[in-house]
Order: structure tokens, then C-alpha cells, then sequence
């Protein structure tokens, strides 16, 4: 079946998963369901402690068995110990067909593929996959089907009980006797446990784990020992280095720079610029730098920023510091100055759920005015992918993409015209991510395209001097330098599903089929 | 020979390895005026033939958006520059620029190969120009000579590196170094009638410091400079390209003397500020550069 964004769906993909095409941003609006509630243990005897010495006692005092859902956090980033070391367990007690719930999964677990290979984990569902994964899953190796899901998209699953988790495990940087757990202090600072809220409100058991025992009451706990069945002490949870770092230096290179500085005056000829507007932005070049250069027109003009959003970096944090904005809402924290900002009375922690869960009465990215994201490639309809590589390859996440372009009024996608010496802009992308109906502005080294539905902003922008042009003309300028690119070959297995933020089908990622060289 | 291109507007002249595909695929989208594609300093002594393949066929198949591109080639003491100079022709390059030049002699050597190249390759006679870099001490005080040795010479640029070297001292920031040089270079290609470019500003990381070196030269004289990074550009472009109200006052005394000629006045204010014949040409060139800079509306 053909879905809102033209892609075919195949109805045996609809039937196994039980799913619906994606038929538009707004067709679950006003839509009304029950609340999936988590098994719940009850703890009244007064004497006891929830520490339990090892990973291994605590699975088996979970019931772990075959089929069960597992599920994590990706706060830790690549600096992540907590996922191979519960997997490596399960793995050991010779049980299978796991399904992995989690919030990300990356190089930091490629250790996980051998447990691919040999059953233990059969489905995995993520928001995206990068590393070894990607590629074991590409490569037909997941015995089920992966399920690739916004941040907003994976809370509205555990809401609604599309999926029941078994068992969370919530890597915490510190954490009592009791459960109270906080993302801030120890040895793997992260600054916030946004992505594990949700797991800690929906999985029947819900365990922490920490290389941190701090005494009881870890206060204010970010997740309340009320939802934790047991505490793990282990040597390590993450590798520091790897988990926050130093602030990135800002990019000295100048294609990022341009294509800041178009942002930067687009974003300031727009009617939302004004005081009170809310931002957010991601982590590559040049958002960075447009932060950067927005601070200095904001200043200039005495322009006050109500909130900012996001994972969030230095450049942003430095608008709290410098008094630019009122408040940050923060989901993740990239690197140590936002762990440190997180301690300031107007830096708040927000819940995945809070910030982008589409299923309920209302996310923080409905109120964004601006979010400026990336892409892998943009096709003509302003359809995004960010998950699949030009190889076709399963090589990024989801992330906030789908959900904060869904709910900003201003959605500006910044991606470089070729990557390497692959268009970025094109005819029809891999793979559909996030709609075109939710993107509003592409920027690119070569020129800025304004999505024809926005015919407010292209009215705004009439007399505004940027290199403006209409998307298909920075695809034909993509095409005439680097050439079409021949339509990535792929076999007929369908490996994995792009979820729509509303659990909707948005397309189907197929098995790789090796390139095989032919004869002229 | 009338090559149109000679008198063109070069405020910025970037260099670039013309070895590396990742800077050469696209640098037009910057919008410096003129390009650099360097086979001498940039490329290792036994990366020259490579360096020539990747210029040739960047020249060949890329698209420049009207930027032009100069060829630097190896100096004339080397055993590359006629292969250097055959290979940019041949791709179809702009022009030539010849490092270390000391003497007349020197250009009409490269003339001599350029116009051997043009028929080899089909080329328009002529259609190939030249521009000198004055690297040493003696090539300052040749500087006239080395400004009326071609027709198809259009400019004369300073190498501030091994000319302060020659001079036995170095380059300070300050720009002491440089004085006698840069007013001789410019003073020649005034007399000469042709284009004079300083030279590069390689600290990337003092930017307060090469804008002011941009505003020294701007005010000596000097048609550009040449640049090492994109991120120079803006910068040089934002001194070079004439201020609107410095445009609407030049309008203002070529239509007044145009109309005062006619009634026989010499003599006359504009603004509060006497006016005579003499600003005319300084006026014209004002909206000739925001013509040439695209700044410019009106309808002189």
C-alpha cells in the first residue's frame, strides 16, 4: 500500500507487524487510547535493601527468559558499558530470542552482532543503529525485524503497549540503596537520564545499574526508586572520555560557516524571530556555528530567546551563562559544559516523553519556533533520510529529526550539496526518515531552497539577500557535477521498518544485495 | 591582442593546492574573484606530474561560474614549467602566473610558451594572459621593466615570503617589512597601467590582524590581495567593495561635472565639498568597482 509520502508498503510488512502506512502528520491528532500500565511489584516490608550483587542474580531474580523485551538508554554514548554487559549475561545463561528495546544503539555495541548471529537477540528496536549493527542487520543477520523509531516515537510504543518491556536496565550515575537514581555526579557523568524515563514508568521490572553507591536519599532523585525493582553495583557503567567531552571546537571550516551564516539570516528574517522564540538545534558544524552567530544577532538586537531544546552543547549552554535565554530543556547532554550547565536552577531535565512523545497532551516540540537539523540526503519533495547511507546501508538514528521538524514552525534542514562525491540533494532519498510535509527550508552550500507549501515564508523572504532557488534546481546543480547516482540495489527481504513518529509505516529498509560488477 | 579579461576585478586571488580534489572541486562557491591552482610550492617535487594530471582534467571538467583560473607554475629555474604551462593551456586555464620574476626576460620566456601552447592546442592567440610574481629584491627594482615587457600582462603581484627573505629579514605583522616593496609594485603598475596584488596574510588566526593589512594595501593602491582560505574573502571583499553612501556621492559628481561641463562651470560643491574635473576618474572608478562587485543599481 502506498503511504503519504509515496512509498509502497508491503502489505505482508502491514500484516506482520499489524501496523498502518503513514497517511500524514496530523492523522492521529485528537486521537484517543488507554494508557498501557507496567506490572508492579510491591515493596512494604521496611527492612529491606533492592542491592543485588551482580547482573546475573538479578536476571534471574527478573525471571529472565526467551522472548523476552529488554530495554536501555544511550546516555553513555560511545562510552557505553552497560548494554554488552547485561547482553554478554544473557548471553552466557544460553537464553534467546531477546528483543532489544533501546533508545539508541551504536559502535559502542558491536560486540552485540556475534549475539545476532547466534539467536540470542532476534528483533531489535532502536532509533537508529550505527557501527557493526547496521550492518549485521543490512546484511539480513536479525532473525526478526529491526524497527528504527523517533525518541518521541519509542515513548508513544511503551505508552500505548505497542511494546511491553520485560526488563529495563538503566545504566545511573549514581544511585542509592534503594533506586533513586540521578544522571548527574560519579564517574560517567551524562548530566540526564531523559531516554530512560518512559522505560523506568512501562517495564514490568526495572533495574539500575551503577558504578556510584551514593547514601540513601539520592534527592532529587531523575528516577524515583517508587519504579525501581533492584540495584546493581559494577566496576564501571561507561568510559568517561567517550561519554561527555570537551566542547567540540568550533568549525574553522568555511563551507559550515556559509552555510551557518545562511541559516543565521534566514532564521532572523523569518516572522518568529522576535522575543520569547524558542530554538533548538543539533551537534554537527554548523548548527554549532549558527548558534554561535544567532547569539550575536540576538545580542545586537536585544532579542531574548524564551528556550532552548535538545541534546545540547556548549555554544547553547553559553546562552543560559550569557542571559540570552530564560530556560533550556535538556534531553541529552554532548558534552561537559552541558553536564555543568545542567546544574543551573534555569537548566531543566525534560523526559523523552515530554519532549517529543507525539501520544500525549502535548510534547515540548509542539512550542518549538526554529529547529535546525541535519541530513544524509533531502529528495525533491524535502523528504529526509537520516538513517541509511548511500550504500543503503543502515548507518544512523532517528534521533529527534521526525519529531522536531513534526512540531517546529520553522524546520531548516543544513546539508552540505554532496557528501563526499554522493548528491545529498536528489530525486527520491533511500530511504524516508522524516516527511517533506514537515520540512520547511533546506540550506545548502550551493543555495537555500524554501518548501513550496510555505508560501508565508517565501513571501517573508522576498527582499532578503540569500541565494535562494527551488529544490530541484540544487539537485539538477548536485547531478550536472557528480552525476545521477544509480538507484541503490537492494534484495527483496524486507530487514527493518522506519516507524513514523505516530507508529505509523514511513518505508522499509531491504537486505543488502552485494554490488556485483557487469560487463559492458 | 585585446584580451577583455585583462582589466577585469580581482580583489581576491585565492591559492590552491592543485593537487587536492576536495579544494579545487568547488571553490567558486566562495566566490573569490580569481582562483590560484598552485604546481609549484603546494606540490612536493615528486608529486608534479600528478599534481598537472588532477589541474588538467579539473580544468577540462569542471564548471568555475566564472571565477578565473590561474595557473601557478613552476619557477623558471625548474625542469617543469613548459610542461606546466602546455597542461594548463591545454585544459583551458585563464591565466598563467610566473613565480620569481626578475626581469622583462622572464615573461616574454613564458610568452613565448604560452603562444606555442595556444597553437598546439587550438587556442585564440592571445587568449591566454599572464600575471608576475616579484619575489626578491631585484625583481621590486625591475618592477617597471617586468609591467611593459607583454601585452598580455595584467598585473604584478608581491610574494612577501621570499622576498623578505631576500631582504634578509622577515615577515612581522606589522607590515614595516614590506613598505618599500608594496609602494614600488604599485607605483610601477600604475605607471604601467596594470594590476598590482599583494601578498599573502597566512596567519589564519588573527583575523583583526588581516583586516587591517587588507585596509593598508586598499588604501595604497593595491587591486587585491591573495588569499590562502575562504574565510579571507568576506573580509577583503567587505573593503574592496565600495560603502553605498561613497556610491551615491560618485554618482552625484559624474552627473554634476557631466552637466556643469555643458554650462561651462569648472568649479562647483557637491555636498558641502568643491568639486573640479579632477575627481572625475576616481568617481567613475568608484562605480566601475561597485558595478564589477554587484553592488551597484543605478543606471551610469
Amino acid at each position: 500500500m502506498i503511504n503519504a509520502v509515496g512509498r509502497d508498503i508491503p502489505e505482508e510488512i502491514l500484516k506482520a507487524t499489524g501496523k498502518e502506512v503513514f497517511q500524514g502528520n496530523h492523522h492521529f491528532d485528537g486521537h484517543v487510547f488507554q494508557r498501557h500500565g507496567a506490572n508492579t511489584r510491591c515493596v512494604i516490608n521496611s527492612n529491606g535493601s533492592k542491592v543485588v550483587d551482580s547482573i546475573h542474580d538479578v536476571l534471574v531474580k527478573c525471571g529472565i527468559k526467551d522472548g523476552m523485551t529488554v530495554s536501555f538508554h544511550h546516555h553513555f554514548r560511545e562510552g557505553d558499558y552497560v548494554v554488552n554487559m547485561v547482553m554478554r549475561e544473557i548471553h552466557e545463561m544460553g537464553i534467546k530470542d531477546i528483543t532489544i528495546c533501546a533508545s539508541s544503539l551504536g559502535k559502542a555495541q558491536d560486540e552485540l552482532v556475534e549475539y545476532i548471529e547466534d539467536g540470542t537477540i532476534t528483533n531489535i528496536q532502536s532509533s537508529g543503529v550505527r557501527g557493526k549493527i547496521g550492518e549485521a542487520i543490512s546484511n539480513g543477520k536479525l532473525q526478526g525485524l529491526a524497527i528504527m523509531r523517533s525518541h518521541g516515537g519509542r515513548v508513544r510504543a511503551l505508552v500505548t503497549g505497542e511494546t511491553k518491556i520485560d526488563i529495563a536496565f538503566i545504566g545511573t550515575p549514581t544511585c542509592d540503596e534503594y533506586g533513586n537514581c540521578r544522571g548527574i555526579g560519579g564517574k560517567s557523568d551524562c548530566g540526564v537520564l531523559s531516554y530512560a524515563m518512559a522505560d523506568a514508568d512501562y517495564a514490568d521490572h526495572v533495574v539500575a545499574i551503577t558504578d556510584c553507591m551514593v547514601p540513601f536519599p539520592n534527592f532529587p532523585a531523575h528516577i524515583s526508586m517508587t519504579n525501581v525493582d533492584y540495584v546493581v553495583e559494577v566496576d564501571a557503567i561507561g568510559d568517561p572520555n567517550k561519554i561527555a567531552t570537551g566542547a567540540a571546537k568550533p568549525t574553522t571550516d568555511m563551507r559550515k560557516l556559509m552555510m551557518a551564516d545562511y541559516c543565521t539570516q534566514f532564521v532572523v528574517n523569518t516572522p518568529y524571530f522576535k522575543d520569547g522564540f524558542s530554538y533548538q538545534t543539533g551537534v554537527g558544524g554548523a548548527s554549532i556555528a549558527s548558534t554561535i552567530s544567532l547569539a550575536k544577532v540576538m545580542k545586537e538586537r536585544g532579542i531574548r530567546m524564551r528556550f532552548g531544546v535538545g541534546g545540547l552543547t556548549k555554544p547553547m549552554c553559553q546562552l543560559l551563562i550569557d542571559g540570552q535565554v530564560d530556560a533550556l530543556l535538556d534531553t541529552q547532554d554532548f558534552d561537559l559544559a552541558a553536564v555543568e550547565s545542567v546544574k543551573d536552577l534555569h537548566h531543566y531535565r525534560i523526559s523523552a516523553g515530554e519532549y517529543a512523545n507525539p501520544f500525549n497532551k502535548g510534547a515540548v516540540v509542539n512550542k518549538l519556533d526554529f529547529v535546525i537539523l541535519a541530513a544524509l540526503e533531502v529528495d525533491v519533495h524535502f523528504n529526509c533520510n537520516v538513517v541509511v547511507d548511500s550504500n543503503g546501508m543502515i548507518t544512523g538514528a532517528q534521533g529527534g529529526h521526525p519529531d522536531t521538524a513534526a512540531g517546529a514552525k520553522c524546520a531548516i534542514v543544513i546539508a552540505p550539496l554532496l557528501q563526499g562525491r554522493t548528491p545529498a540533494i536528489c530525486t527520491d532519498v533511500t530511504t524516508v526518515t522524516t516527511p517533506g510535509e514537515s520540512v520547511d527550508v533546506v540550506i545548502t552550500d550551493y543555495g537555500i531552497a524554501i518548501n513550496p507549501r510555505r508560501k508565508d515564508l517565501i513571501e517573508a523572504m522576498k527582499d532578503v539577500d540569500l541565494p535562494f532557488t527551488t529544490i530541484e534546481h540544487l539537485r539538477d546543480i548536485a547531478y550536472e557535477i557528480a552525476g545521477e547516482p544509480q538507484k541503490v540495489e537492494f534484495g527483496d527481504r524486507v530487514v527493518g521498518i522506519i516507524e513514523g513518529r505516530d507508529g505509523t509505516i514511513m518505508d522499509v529498509v531491504r537486505q543488502i544485495k552485494p554490488f556485483e560488477f557487469t560487463e559492458e | 591582442m585585446n584580451n577583455p579579461n585583462k582589466k577585469r576585478l580581482r580583489r581576491t586571488m585565492m591559492f590552491l593546492n592543485a593537487q587536492k580534489p576536495g579544494l579545487i572541486k568547488d571553490p567558486y562557491i566562495y566566490k573569490p574573484d580569481s582562483i590560484m591552482l598552485d604546481l609549484e610550492d603546494a606540490v612536493a617535487e615528486n608529486q608534479k606530474d600528478a599534481a598537472r594530471f588532477s589541474l588538467y582534467h579539473a580544468l577540462k571538467t569542471i564548471n568555475y561560474r566564472g571565477c578565473e583560473r590561474v595557473v601557478r607554475i613552476n619557477g623558471l629555474d625548474s625542469p617543469y614549467w613548459k610542461e606546466d604551462i602546455r597542461c594548463s593551456v591545454a585544459g583551458g586555464c585563464d591565466s598563467i602566473r610566473i613565480p620569481k620574476t626578475e626581469s622583462a626576460q622572464d615573461v616574454q620566456l613564458v610568452e613565448r610558451e604560452i603562444a606555442f601552447a595556444e597553437k598546439e592546442f587550438g587556442r585564440p592567440e592571445g587568449s591566454v594572459l599572464i600575471m608576475a610574481a616579484v619575489e626578491s629584491a631585484r625583481g621590486v627594482m625591475k618592477a617597471l621593466d617586468i609591467c611593459e615587457s607583454s601585452e598580455r600582462l595584467f598585473g604584478i603581484a608581491l610574494s612577501g615570503g621570499d622576498y623578505t627573505k631576500d631582504l634578509q629579514t622577515h615577515i612581522t605583522g606589522t607590515g614595516i617589512e614590506l613598505m618599500g616593496a608594496r609602494q614600488n609594485l604599485v607605483i610601477a603598475a600604475r605607471a604601467a597601467g596594470v594590476q598590482c596584488f599583494d601578498t599573502v596574510y597566512t596567519d589564519l588566526d588573527n583575523m583583526e590582524g588581516f583586516r587591517q593589512d587588507v585596509e593598508t594595501i586598499h588604501l595604497m593602491g593595491f587591486d587585491g590581495k591573495s588569499i590562502i582560505n575562504p574565510r579571507q574573502i568576506n573580509i577583503v571583499h567587505d573593503i574592496y567593495t565600495p560603502k553605498q553612501k561613497d556610491i551615491i556621492f560618485a554618482e552625484k559628481v559624474v552627473r554634476e561635472i557631466d552637466e556643469k561641463k555643458a554650462q561651462g562651470i569648472g568649479v562647483f560643491t557637491v555636498d558641502g565639498k568643491m568639486i573640479d574635473i579632477a575627481f572625475y576618474d576616481g568617481a567613475k572608478r568608484t562605480i566601475a568597482l561597485a558595478k564589477a562587485s554587484g553592488v551597484y543599481k543605478g543606471d551610469l
